[in-house]
């Protein structure tokens, strides 16, 4: 049966007869990769645009509706080389997009007055020296008022809403004191130009807001470019299922097409993309990722199956309970939820520096005011005085601190292979002092390996694999890749539930049970060495072969807990798996603390034991039963083979096989809050410069610039050096 | 002095038209792949459909 491919799901529809397709691309790194790939796709009759997005890594494509299928395209840029999936923006993407484009558009408002503003200026403090008459003082206030007020009341949106939102709860962050700052600057400004006064404070005030709105941007461009990366591998991934559109006819649709009551197809080594009840097949299917058991269980009509079950040997026709809500996803998500909320009290190093922040600045000010006033200044200067110590104690560095920091941290770790998927997910994997594994999956690699392949001869090896070719059992698979064969065997049956076979020069191979292949003994004496093996059965005429299969741990996986544990940091195992095979794991590993068998509550309940002892948990985990205790530990990785939950509750995503990524991790991370910490202390240190001068009524307009433009830039520059980061883990 | 209500109305004006380009390229979305747009500045050869860029070889540099 030969499925055909229905994207019609991704297809947007736009009014002008056009219809548009987002690809999401693999392997485009580069501008010659960006013209090949537009010169391919342009040169389809009726292609109107195809455009490559180098940062997001995607190709939008737009068609003349109804001339083009999209399966198309996904040929012709496999034939370029290059492997694509379609792709359904997210909607929290496109907010999110949405909003930084949104924070440019501030910017470029605050940053265009600011500039005038400035202009402006410099006549006033050059002609307070020299000859200006105060007309024409008045006239350049007035015209900076004109230009500040509009301007500060769009670009500072941003700061007014969230403070304001905060005021109303009862809270007070960041954005409360920034407002209070800039609305009373720009008030005591009109004031003071309404009373001809040689001083107003508009430069500055627009100055802060341009400074804010940068640190601002550069937090958001963080997270949307790791977020879009990220929604890449999901597309990438391609959770299809081939679903019965007729009698016998079969077609393969994306998940979000499948509804409740449809009938699928799954086949023999395909993993499930719902949840369901079998209605017709045989089978052995392997409820690893779900449950962590990696024995592979029956299946037959009316055993139930369950999203990220990976199905062993025949083929089964599953009705369709749930696709994307399913009742053991509604299950883990409702554990899932309860999690999330007892950790979102966590609080970030930017808030607790501002809640310090705000109330010893307004404090400040207060008391500067009163001391003028008592020592006998008229309530007009003292009330400007006390404002100008509350512009020079700007929050701009403070602002800008921690996001150049993680902006810097996060490019560096997406070059090392680790995609972050929340800002403040630095800070926490910062503290953390140990570290736990789930196995299967995470300190092994997602796929079997053959372990006594130097025991075969490499010939029988070869044609073991070219037999194994044939097969979709994926202890044949491991076979197939272990011997590196290419080129399938012809002619070969399947034999239900058995193996395969066929004829290789008169002689018949088989391959699969040991007692397919009369090979019982050897496979038992196999078993007895290594009981947590699964075997498979080779025979080439009168002669057999067993080969174990076993999940091989990641090639650096003993390395890199060496590592964590020279630094300090502990590690324990927490699986779903059978005791002995975590148990021969932890030795090989040098782990002294493993749990084995245990369920997805057991897990959480572990963690927040951990954390009734004040330990500090990054959990490192790809299962489905992982994801409610990724979201309970302190923060959270996964590899990206995990399953989509897994992905989603991870505060950071590894790439490749090697389980590097996870130390340097952490050490980037402890790197750059460290760079945060000295950041926070040198905006802390400028203030502690700037605002005596400030109380002492010195700070002219000029002084209050430099300070301001000086404590961003030094902040930013410090910030640069957490390129350099995880060099204490090498 | 009387220069400055020449001078100043000047400078503002120029400010204006360099906010309302950056507000219109923003708007046509040439802030979403600065990665992709500063390789194509250099690309000798790019891909031009048909419906956009009537002929070949103007406006490119």
């Amino acid at each position: 049966m030969q499925a055909t491919r229905d994207f019609s799901h991704y297809v947007r529809h736009l009014g002008s007869g056009l219809s548009h397709i987002d690809l999401a691309v693999e392997g485009v790194n580069c501008a010659g990769c960006m013209s090949k790939i537009e010169r391919g796709l342009s040169a389809i009759p009726d292609v109107t645009l195809a455009r490559v997005n180098l940062t997001d890594r995607r190709v939008a494509l737009e068609w003349k509706e109804g001339t083009l299928d999209p399966a198309r395209f996904i040929d012709r840029l496999a034939e370029l080389g290059y492997k694509a999936y379609p792709f359904e923006p997210v909607r929290a993407e496109a907010v999110e997009t949405e909003h930084a484009s949104f924070l440019l558009r501030c910017l470029g408002v605050a940053a265009f007055a600011a500039m005038n503003i400035m202009m402006l200026s410099i006549p006033v403090w050059s002609g307070n020296v020299s000859d200006m008459i105060p007309e024409q003082r008045d006239f350049f206030h007035w015209l900076s008022a004109l230009i500040a007020l509009p301007a500060a009341a769009y670009s500072g949106q941003p700061f007014f809403r969230s403070a304001w939102a905060a005021l109303r709860a009862r809270r007070t962050n960041m954005d409360v004191p920034i407002s209070i700052g800039i609305v009373l600057a720009l008030a005591m400004s009109v004031a003071e130009t309404i009373h001809h006064a040689e001083h107003a404070y508009f430069d500055a005030a627009l100055m802060l807001l341009a400074f804010l709105l940068a640190g601002r941007y550069l937090d958001q461009s963080m997270r949307r470019k790791t977020r879009a990366v990220a929604g890449n591998l999901a597309a990438l991934k391609a959770e299809t299922a081939t679903k019965f559109v007729g009698a016998d006819e079969i077609s393969v649709v994306p998940i979000a097409a499948v509804r409740t009551g449809d009938i699928v197809l799954l086949r023999p080594g395909e993993r499930s993309a719902v949840d369901g009840a079998v209605i017709e097949g045989q089978s052995k299917i392997d409820q690893s990722l779900i449950t962590g058991e990696t024995l592979p269980a029956k299946a037959g009509p009316g055993t139930a199956v369950y999203a990220g079950t990976l199905n062993l040997s025949g083929a089964l026709r599953v009705r369709v309970s749930a696709a994307s809500e399913g009742t053991l996803l509604a299950e883990i998500s409702r554990l899932l939820d309860n999690a999330v909320q007892a950790r979102s009290r966590y609080v970030q190093l930017a808030d607790r520096a501002s809640r310090l922040y705000a109330p010893v600045v307004h404090t400040a000010a207060l008391l500067t005011m009163l001391g003028w006033v008592a020592i006998g200044a008229t309530w007009h200067d003292a009330i400007v005085i006390a404002i100008s110590v509350l512009i020079i104690t700007c929050p701009c560095a403070l602002g800008l601190a921690i996001p150049a920091v993680q902006t810097v941290v996060s490019g560096a770790m997406f070059r090392t292979g680790v995609l972050l998927n929340s800002g403040d997910a630095i800070e926490r994997l910062a503290e953390v002092d140990r570290v736990v594994f789930d196995k299967t999956g995470t300190l092994t690699l997602p796929e079997l390996d053959v372990t006594n392949a130097v025991d075969v001869p490499k010939d029988v090896f070869e044609l073991a694999g070219r037999l194994a070719l044939a097969s979709h059992h994926p202890v044949a698979a491991a076979v197939a890749r272990a011997s590196g064969a290419r080129t399938p065997l012809a002619g070969i049956e399947e034999v239900a539930g058995q193996g395969v076979r066929g004829f290789v020069n008169g002689l018949e191979v088989r391959l699969g049970r040991p007692s397919f292949c009369s090979a019982d003994q050897i496979a038992n004496e196999i078993l007895c060495r290594d009981p947590e093996a699964s075997v498979v059965a080779f025979r080439h005429g009168e002669m057999q072969h067993v080969f174990a299969v076993r999940q091989r741990l990641r090639p650096d996986a003993a390395a890199a807990i060496a590592t964590l544990l020279k630094t300090g940091i502990e590690v324990e195992i927490l699986s779903g798996d059978r005791e002995p095979a975590v148990r021969h794991a932890a030795e090989q590993l040098g782990i002294h603390e493993w749990r084995a068998g245990v369920t997805p509550a057991d897990k959480i309940a572990r963690i927040e034991e951990l954390k009734r002892q004040g330990v500090k948990v990054l959990m490192v985990g790809d299962g489905m039963n992982d994801a409610p205790a990724l979201a309970a530990a302190h923060v959270s990785m996964s590899p990206v083979s995990a399953t989509h939950l897994s992905q989603a509750t991870a505060d950071l995503v590894f790439l490749g096989d090697r389980l590097a990524p996870v130390v340097a991790a952490i050490g980037f991370a402890r790197k750059a809050l460290r760079l945060m910490r000295q950041n926070l202390w040198l905006a802390a240190g400028y203030n502690v410069l700037a605002v005596p001068l400030a109380i002492v009524g010195l700070a002219t307009p000029l002084v209050a610039a430099a300070a301001m433009s000086g404590s961003s830039l030094l902040v930013i520059l410090n910030a640069l050096r957490a390129h350099r980061g995880a060099r204490e883990f090498g | 002095m009387e220069v400055l209500v020449f001078l100043v109305p000047l400078a503002l004006t120029l400010g204006a038209i360099g906010l309302m380009g950056f507000l219109w390229s923003l708007k046509n979305g040439q802030y979403d792949d600065l990665e992709g747009a500063g390789w194509r500045a250099i690309a000798d050869d790019e891909p031009v459909s048909e419906e956009r860029v009537p002929s070949r070889g103007s406006g490119r540099h």
